[in-house]
């Protein structure tokens, strides 16, 4: 099944299927590490609209909320 | 002369290995972006000087932070590069070696942090890597030094290894082929570091932790500050009083230079904040007022820089960041501005949109106390009561947030989301962090004792040639009126251009209220940035944007004093 980031669930893992976006919306989450194909696990996510941390291999990275919902992933056990 | 330059992403140790090469000490830091400009030093390159460049941290070669700029137009003038990878992970950092590879220049890859490798479980054979990128690769561990010979001996081995231009695509794909042929993982269990990194992040934990830890910094750093003072203010008195009257029984106890030099004598005595001579006030202010909570800021700041905290707190924060426009990075900025205002702007360039930048340095300019004039208002206002020291530090927090919301609303467009990457929480090298300390704290000796004494000079100058008189006769309406502060008050306005700390101590001898104290603290805190400050923001901003910012902040400041003075 294919969700965005901020729908997914704490703990849950995915692989990156989509990133939602311009070329350079596109460049900039590639850059630190978040890349289609990559397996993503959700590790928490703040209240508010906050961030939302996700570690992939081995790199735990801060996503921003709106950001998180232009990643798509498709997750496990679906 | 050749132009090595010294690449690599955000965060992994490049400053380091820099001063490691040229002996030139810069600070390093463990978040991204530290180093915003780039900074060059020498070192010997077959036998001759050549010109070593640290390049500010980049992900790929296509710019989209202003850092990242930087780091591209500096590419192209470079003869050699020094490519630093983090060793822990390597599959991210492979991505910007494949790019710098592409490029067709002699590269050396630095596989850094190898001593984390072992205990994170990590086994690189570093041949099957050499083979697979065509350049030489060597393993290092900045901090201690190790691995640094080598990097040096074997430099003039760097080589292009570029293959044939490669898509985006496949040079994901070329990384993976390498990750998966050269490193091996072992599972292992999370040490208590990695535990407490974790719980410091995530909401439920890292909220608690998070206010804990601040209310802790500022207990600390309080604390520290306070017990220097103590220090300082007992040697000037044993050590400095005695040397300062025997001058002024030199010089005859009173006269033009003995003014300029010692100071009035007060009830025929030296006092340290209403003498203000170049030698008593002048020395004074800057060491024993202002420099213990300068030694104490940066020991702390330090310490969280280097754990790894700044970026966890920049996540907590994120969600009230958004409110005034900015992400959660911005924070670290007005952290670094409590220290000092310059480093503070500085780091505004890590942000992504010029809106981002110009919100961010106003708000830092007008909102944030530097150490110096905050060490000054808690040494002055603080004889008042602790209540008056809080009332000046949350207006200035206070209009920090409606300053925030109104620009955000004013000014169109989108903020930006925070994306960055967690470091792990580190044990501070004990030598990287004093150099660190040692480095700021000299450069505030360096920087501020100067301008504190041109400053005392100046006033001296003005009083003498009664300037001040008159100015205070000029603006006596908006500072008697609207703030309800004397009008000799307009002398602290006049020198707080120069230094805020300078500033603060001027109001000593003015016998104010704890009221009239309050409002002069908050509007020379707002007013204007000092002169330093003054030519980083027109250097970041560009004469426009900062000419608002000046207008922001006169038109804040004032009408922030007048509602002060009906308050209290």
């Amino acid at each position: 099944m294919v969700v965005d980031l901020a729908q997914m669930g704490n703990g849950q893992s995915g692989i990156v299927v989509r990133l939602h976006g311009g070329y350079g919306f596109i460049r900039h989450v590639q850059a630190i590490g978040i890349i289609e194909g990559m397996r993503l696990t959700k590790l928490a996510s703040h209240p508010l609209r906050g961030p939302i941390l996700v570690s992939v291999n081995n790199l735990q990275i801060a996503v921003g909320f709106g950001m998180s919902k232009r990643i798509l992933l498709n997750v496990d056990g679906h | 002369m050749k132009k090595i330059l010294l690449m690599g992403n955000p965060n992994v140790g490049k400053s380091v290995i820099f001063s490691r090469l040229t002996g030139v000490n810069v600070v390093a830091s463990n978040y991204s972006g530290t180093t915003v400009e780039f900074i060059q030093g020498h070192m010997k390159f077959k036998g001759k000087r050549a010109i070593l460049m640290d390049v500010p941290g980049t992900y790929t070669l296509e710019p989209t932070s202003k850092a990242e700029e930087v780091a591209c137009d500096m590419m192209k003038e470079g003869d050699l590069i020094i490519n630093i990878v983090d060793a822990t992970n390597l599959e991210r950092n492979l991505r910007l070696t494949m790019d710098i590879i592409d490029k067709r220049m002699p590269t050396i890859v630095v596989l850094n942090m190898w001593d984390e490798t072992k205990h994170m479980g990590i086994d690189i054979d570093i041949k099957k890597l050499e083979e697979l990128l065509g350049v030489p690769v060597v393993t290092t561990v900045a901090p201690t030094g190790v691995g640094i010979k080598e990097l040096i001996l074997r430099l003039e081995e760097a080589k292009i290894g570029g293959i044939e231009e490669r898509t985006e695509h496949e040079r994901w794909d070329e990384v993976g082929r390498i990750i998966s042929e050269c490193q091996r993982l072992s599972h292992r269990h999370h040490t208590m570091l990695e535990k407490l990194g974790d719980a410091s992040v995530k909401p439920l934990t890292g909220i608690p932790i998070g206010i804990i830890a601040v209310y802790l910094i500022f207990k600390v750093i309080r604390f520290i500050g306070e017990l220097l003072v103590g220090v300082g203010e007992g040697l000037f008195d044993s050590i400095w009083t005695p040397v300062m009257i025997r001058l002024s029984e030199i010089l005859g106890g009173s006269g033009f230079i003995h003014d300029i030099l010692v100071g009035k004598l007060i009830e025929g005595g030296i006092d340290y904040g209403q003498s203000f001579g170049l030698l008593s006030t002048g020395l004074f202010v800057p060491l024993a007022g202002v420099l213990p909570y300068i030694i104490s800021f940066y020991l702390i700041l330090g310490i969280l820089e280097d754990v790894g905290f700044l970026p966890r707190f920049a996540v907590l924060v994120d969600t009230i960041m958004h409110r005034v426009g900015l992400h959660g990075f911005a924070s670290i900025t007005m952290l670094l501005g409590l220290g000092c205002n310059i480093p503070g702007v500085l780091a505004t360039r890590i942000l992504e949109t010029r809106r981002e930048r110009f919100i961010a340095a106003t708000l830092l300019a007008i909102c944030v106390p530097c150490m110096a004039l905050s060490a000054m208002v808690i040494g002055l206002v603080g004889e008042k009561g602790g209540q008056y020291v809080a009332s000046v530090f949350i207006t200035l927090f206070i209009v920090w947030i409606i300053l925030g919301l109104s620009l955000n609303r004013i000014i169109g467009g989108e903020s930006m989301e925070l994306y960055m990457e967690i470091p792990p929480f580190r044990i501070p090298y004990f030598r990287t962090l004093m150099k660190k300390f040692v480095m700021r704290v000299r450069q505030f000796i360096t920087t501020a004792v100067p301008l504190v004494l041109l400053g005392v000079l100046i006033v001296n100058i003005l009083y003498l040639l009664r300037i001040m008189e008159l100015l205070g006769k000029i603006f006596a309406p908006l500072i008697t009126r609207v703030l309800g502060l004397p009008q000799e008050a307009i002398s602290a306005l006049i020198i707080g251009f120069l230094r805020k700390d300078v500033a603060v101590g001027m109001l000593d001898p003015l016998n104010l209220t704890s009221g009239q104290l309050v409002v002069a603290s908050v509007v020379l805190a707002m007013y204007f940035p000092c002169v330093g400050t003054f030519a980083v923001l027109f250097k970041e901003l560009g004469i426009k944007d900062m000419s608002k910012a000046v207008l922001i902040m006169l038109i804040s400041a004032f009408s922030v004093g007048g509602i002060l003075n009906v308050i209290f």
